[in-house]
Formats: structure tokens, sequence, C-alpha cells
């Protein structure tokens, strides 16, 4: 395989995994924790935002993002042929 | 059929399913043993990793841990979830493609290094041996509690069950058995969850009635709760009318919470028996993908961890306050709606030590509030002797400085009579809740899914760690080939004995547990994510890292975290001297940040890595010809 190609894919990967570590760390450090006073003034179901996002909806965010995070990686992988 | 039979029915049935896979799985060869023979379907494969994941503390404690301090256990829940999107984004496909069995493998072939390779091979074992020993002692717990087997023989029991799958199938009978009790621990949990959900909020999943209205009124010892409240309104008013914090607001303060989640969640990723599940898939996509399914079906069970806290402290408030204890334990007591609120349960928790209650206004009624029910160290030392009204009596010191039972019952402030220990959460709650006895046999043979798959995975980390790394690549070394000279039988046996030693070793950690094993959790975590996380990263993203930068920054990353540990833990360091007042449990983070450090530094002034090394790196970035692992 060439130099070059090989270059390219792997800055669209660093590109793709920045992009989804920089929203793993928005919701569960950013909204869960860091932010968390601001967003509580916010609520529905009785859910404080903070809170629920600490201790739910983290959680959902972080499993659809690896998921996501598998299909945009096939897809790169499939653009510059260097998939198995 | 009686509670006792049904245990055993559920526990015996389970146990039998694991043997008979473990005898269907067993292990022919090295790659069998040490990675499953890498053909694991990725769900299967999720499905494992998962058990292998949640240990008795998930299982047992968790719920009670964030059930007592509301918000800021959700340190633990993104912590021990949030690791899972580190691993899949940053290790997991890279640790296939460069398709060894092990860490040490990784970190000693990157850094073309045998003492890399031996500082690596002795975290994988400290690591792996302070998180064992919590899962054995969790096992015999199990056992003593609920099947009244003393807590040794539970242990051995225990010891036996995981000698048999482990020794005789390595991972592949591991990974198989797991899948097996990642179903009977899922199902354990949700079922009571279940139930739970829909007494407190009548609503089915426990995730959706986390956010509904309460089933019920009740008397929280202060005000009336009206029925229709929301959930955590009724939590938050309650627990503030009792003297705590409100559920949903922190207690130990921002910049700790975020630099617990942080430790938890790098140590997470840096967990060797966890990465190792990530050999296994057949493919680098596999690999990805895997991850998603463990980090799914772990979500299953840690989104209705902190419902279950919830529903149950509610419970815990509405059965106990101010329920006249004698009426109560005989089951003639009623709640406001009229109805029988049975407190046997009460007896039954009391007699294992996890529940005390101290009778300090001698008003013969339970009250529950904030502060410490007993004088001393806040535990109940039990005597033989019974109270006036059937408790069990302590001998902690008599108060000195609190008011008389005359001034606090005229004051008219509830002083909290209760000792609860976090267990009890998850333990007894489908006695609280009154479920059937099947939901509680259940509950037993959840607990032993739990502790034992984990054993498991951490007994294997070690073996291979000192069959693999250490005999084969160390000891028995060809010196002109660098590779093995040990054959792939004699290999198999110094895995099969060393997995015979950690078990012994374990066991032995399991009934003379060292005094501190709620402290050394903090190591593990710490020492893994100042010592591999890091490493790995460099080695994978940093083609520059050379072995010099590689072994400064690990022995930086593990000294600091271990001295900070040792000192502030076991040598009796002063709260006010802690750095930046960071807690011992979340300083992984800070040597994760001194090895990145030192690291770089270390590796700008060294030359460069071998030719061979780099290209070795470019290799592990590209996921075409992965194939599958090999030995050698």
């Amino acid at each position: 395989m060439n130099q070059e190609v090989a270059q390219a894919y792997w800055k669209e990967n660093i590109a793709t995994i920045i992009k989804l570590l920089v929203i793993w760390f928005v919701v569960s450090f950013g909204c869960g924790i860091l932010f968390r006073d601001a967003l509580n003034s916010i609520e529905f179901f009785g859910y404080k935002l903070g809170f629920w996002f600490a201790q739910q909806g983290a959680m959902y965010i972080f499993v659809i993002l690896i998921f996501v995070y598998a299909k945009m990686m096939e897809k790169i992988e499939e653009k510059y042929d260097v998939h198995e | 059929m009686g509670l006792q039979a049904l245990i055993y029915l559920f526990v015996g049935l389970s146990f039998a399913l694991y043997i008979g896979i473990a005898i269907w799985a067993r292990a022919g060869s090295t790659k069998e043993f040490y990675i499953a023979g890498g053909g694991v379907h990725p769900v299967l494969n999720g499905m494992a990793t998962g058990a292998d994941w949640m240990s008795a503390a998930s299982f047992i404690s968790l719920a009670g841990i964030i059930s007592m301090q509301g918000n800021d256990g959700g340190a633990y829940l993104m912590g021990w979830t949030g690791g899972y999107v580190l691993l899949a984004l940053l290790l997991a496909p890279y640790l296939r493609k460069f398709g060894k069995f092990t860490v040490p493998d990784f970190v000693g072939d990157r850094y073309y290094s045998d003492v890399a390779r031996v500082v690596a091979v002795i975290c994988v074992i400290f690591i792996s041996f302070t998180y064992v020993a919590g899962q054995m002692r969790g096992v015999g717990i199990v056992f003593s509690r609920f099947m009244q087997v003393d807590i040794n023989t539970g242990v051995i029991i225990g010891m036996a069950i995981v000698f048999v799958y482990a020794v005789l199938g390595g991972m592949k009978g591991i990974t198989y058995t797991q899948v097996a009790q990642y179903c009977v621990m899922i199902f354990a949990f949700t079922v009571p969850a279940i139930f739970l959900s829909l007494q407190v909020t009548d609503t089915f999943l426990p995730q959706v009635g986390f956010g509904s209205k309460v089933a019920f009124h009740f008397d929280d010892g202060v005000r009336m709760i009206d029925k229709g409240t929301y959930l955590l309104h009724a939590l938050d008013q309650s627990v503030k009318d009792l003297g705590f914090k409100a559920y949903t607001e922190s207690i130990s303060g921002t910049f700790n919470v975020f630099m617990l989640t942080a430790a938890l969640m790098l140590g997470t990723a840096g967990l060797p028996h966890v990465i190792v599940r990530f050999f296994t898939t057949p493919t680098v996509k596999g690999a990805r993908i895997s991850a998603g399914w463990a980090l799914l079906f772990i979500a299953i069970m840690y989104t209705s961890i902190p419902a279950v806290g919830a529903f149950a402290r509610l419970n815990l408030i509405k059965n106990v306050q101010n329920v006249d204890y004698q009426a109560f334990s005989k089951g003639e007591a009623k709640h406001l709606d009229g109805t029988i609120n049975n407190g046997a349960w009460f007896k039954t928790w009391e007699q294992s030590g996890l529940l005390a209650w101290n009778d300090r206004n001698g008003d013969g009624k339970i009250q529950y509030a904030a502060g410490a029910a007993f004088e001393g160290n806040g535990k109940p030392q039990f005597t033989d002797k019974v109270g006036a009204h059937g408790e069990r009596l302590t001998a902690n010191p008599k108060p000195t400085h609190t008011a008389s039972a005359e001034q606090m019952r005229a004051s008219g402030k509830i002083v909290n009579e209760l000792y609860v220990d976090n267990d009890i959460i998850v333990l007894a709650n489908p006695e609280i809740a009154g479920l059937p006895n099947w939901v509680i046999a259940l509950i037993a043979a959840g607990g032993l899914a739990a502790a034992l798959s984990t054993a498991a995975g951490l007994l294997l980390a070690i073996a291979t760690a000192v069959s693999h790394d250490l005999m084969g690549k160390v000891f028995y070394r060809d010196a002109k080939t660098g590779l093995s000279k040990l054959s792939e039988k004699a290999e198999m046996r110094w895995a099969r004995l060393s997995s015979v030693v950690a078990i012994v070793v374990a066991g032995y950690l399991g009934i003379y547990p060292p005094g501190f094993v709620a402290q050394v959790v903090a190591f593990a975590f710490g020492l893994a994510a100042a010592s591999f996380f890091p490493a790995i990263i460099m080695g994978i993203f940093y083609k520059r890292m050379n072995k010099e930068g590689a072994i400064a920054g690990m022995l930086t990353g593990l000294i600091f975290t271990f001295g900070y540990i040792i000192y502030f833990v076991f040598m009796g360091g002063n709260k006010a001297d802690y750095l930046f007042g960071i807690a011992p449990t979340g300083i992984g983070t800070i040597g994760m940040i001194l090895h990145f450090i030192v690291a770089y530094v270390v590796a700008q002034m060294t030359p460069p890595p071998p030719k061979e090394v780099q290209e070795m790196v470019e290799m592990i970035r590209i996921p075409r010809g992965a194939g599958s692992a090999s030995a050698h």
C-alpha cells in the first residue's frame, strides 16, 4: 500500500476519534460534572438535567458513540481501501 | 418449595451449567487457552466482557453506594462505562491488529525491552491480585448470607468451581462460561429492579421509573410526601428533612468528583483483564463493534443501578421511619394505606450484622436520619445480648456529649438510630419489597455469577502473564532467535500450573483478607491508569516514543501513584496535605499526566526507536491483514 494513502487514512481516523472524544467529554465531564449546577436549573420528569446526564444520559450516549465510531470507520476504511 | 431449597436449586443449576460449558469448551492449544482461539463472535465477546467487568462490587455494592451518596455516585457510573469509549476508540482495534496474546506482549515488543516487559508483568500481577481478593471474599459472603455456609467453606467451593473451568478451559472456557454468567447476572438484577419500579412508581422499566411519580403517600418523619410527587423530588425533600444533603446535590465537590471519574475511566481502559478481551475477536472491525456490545450489555445493568438505589432509599424511609420495632419485626406493623409492613427482613439482616438499631431516645420506634447511630467508629459491635424490644445489643461506648433520651423525645428532632450497610440495598431489596422467594434465590445465583466471572478473568490474566510473558518471553527465550524455547505443550503446562497457584493465593486472600481490601481497589485503578493506559496510547499514536521514554514514564506513574496511596491510605497521611485536595482514589489521573510528560521529555533526549519498531507501529494502524493472532 502506498505511503500517502496510509497517511491520509490515518489523518481521517484521528479526526474522527477527536470529534467523538469531544462529545464523550462534553456529555460526561461537561454536562455531568462541570456544568452540572447550571444544567440542574432545567428540569423534566423530576430529573434535573445535570443529574440526568451523570446517572443516565452520559451512559446512553457512550453506547451510541461506540457504534457510530465503528460505522464511520467502516466507511473510511472502504474509502481508502484498507479494510480487512 | 422453601426459600433455602430454592436457593440451593438455583445456585446448583447455575454451577452445573458453568461446569457443563467448561467441559464442552476445553482449550487444546495455547491460542485457545490465552485468547479463545481468536474466533469469538463480537456479540458473545461483548457479553463475556460485560460479565468479566461487572464484579461482585458492581452487583452487590454499587446500588447501595449510589443510594447513600446520591448525586456523587454518578462518578462510578460514568467512570466505569466511559472507559469503554476510550478502549474502543484508542486501544482495542490497534491491539487486535498487533495480534499477540497479552498486554505485556505489546509493551515488551513495542518498546523492544525486557525491562519494560517485566515491569508490565509485575503491574498485571499486582493489579489483578488486589482485585481478585475482593471477588473471592464476595463469593464467600454470598454463600454465608444466603446458604448458611461458613464464609471459608464458601470461598473453597468458589475456588473449586473456578479451578474447573479456568484451568481446563483457559480463555475459551472462561469466555463461554461468562456468556452464561452474564445472562444469569442480568436476569437476577433486572427482575427485582422491575418489581421495585412497579411498586414504587407503577412503571415497568426502572430507567423510566427513575423519572416517574411515586405511587404512594408516605411520612418521612417530618412531613407527608404526597402520592404523585416525582420520585426525585420526593427523595430530595425527604432526605433534606432528615438532615442529609439533597439527593441530587453534590457532597464531595465538583473537583473531586471530576478526578475520581477520570481515574476510574482511565483505569478501566488500562485494566489488563479487560484489554485482553479484545484480542479474542476475529477481526479489527470485530474488536471495535465488540466494545460497543460490551458497553451496551454493561449499560443495561448500569442504567438500572441508580434507579434501584433511588427506589431503595425511598422504600427504606417509607418502611422504617417511626415504626414500632416490636410490631414491625413480628409483621404486625402497617403502612399508611393499611397494608402490612412486614419487618421480618429487618430481623434477618440484623442477625447478619448489616443492620442495627440503637433506641437512643427510648421510644421503642426506629428513627432514620443523618448522623451516626452508634458511638465509636459508627459501626455496631454486636454482643450476644438482646434488648427490651428484641433487638441485638451492641458494646459500643455510651454517648458522652449527646442529649438524654428524654431530651431527645422532648426536642421533637429526629435522631438517627439506624445503622445501614451499603450492601443491604441489593441483598435485602427483594425481602424489603416483599418479593417472592424465587427472586431472592435469583439474587444469590446472580451475586455468585458476578463474583466468579470476574475472578476467572483476573486469574487468567495472572496465569497468562506468568506463563506466556515471564516464562516464554523472558526466562526461556532463545537468545539467537528471540523466540520462546518452550514447546506449546510446555507453555500450556506452565499456564495451567500458574492458574492453580493463582487460585490458591486468591483463595487464601479470600479466607484471610488483608484488612484493607476495600482501600486497595483504588490501587488497581490508579495503577492501571498511571502505568498501562499512557504507555499503550503512546505506543500506538506517537511513533517517536522509545524505550527510554516508556520505561521512565511507567516508573514515574507507578511510583508516584503507589507512593501517594501508601502514604495517605496506609501510613495515616493527613487529609490536609492532599495534593490540590485530591483524594487517593482520584490520584491515578495525576499519575497518568506525569507519565505522559516524563515519557515525552525523556524520548526527546534519547535516540528514536529502531526502524522495525516504527514499521510495526505503521502496521498496527492499518486494519488490512489482521489475520489471526499468533504466538510467534
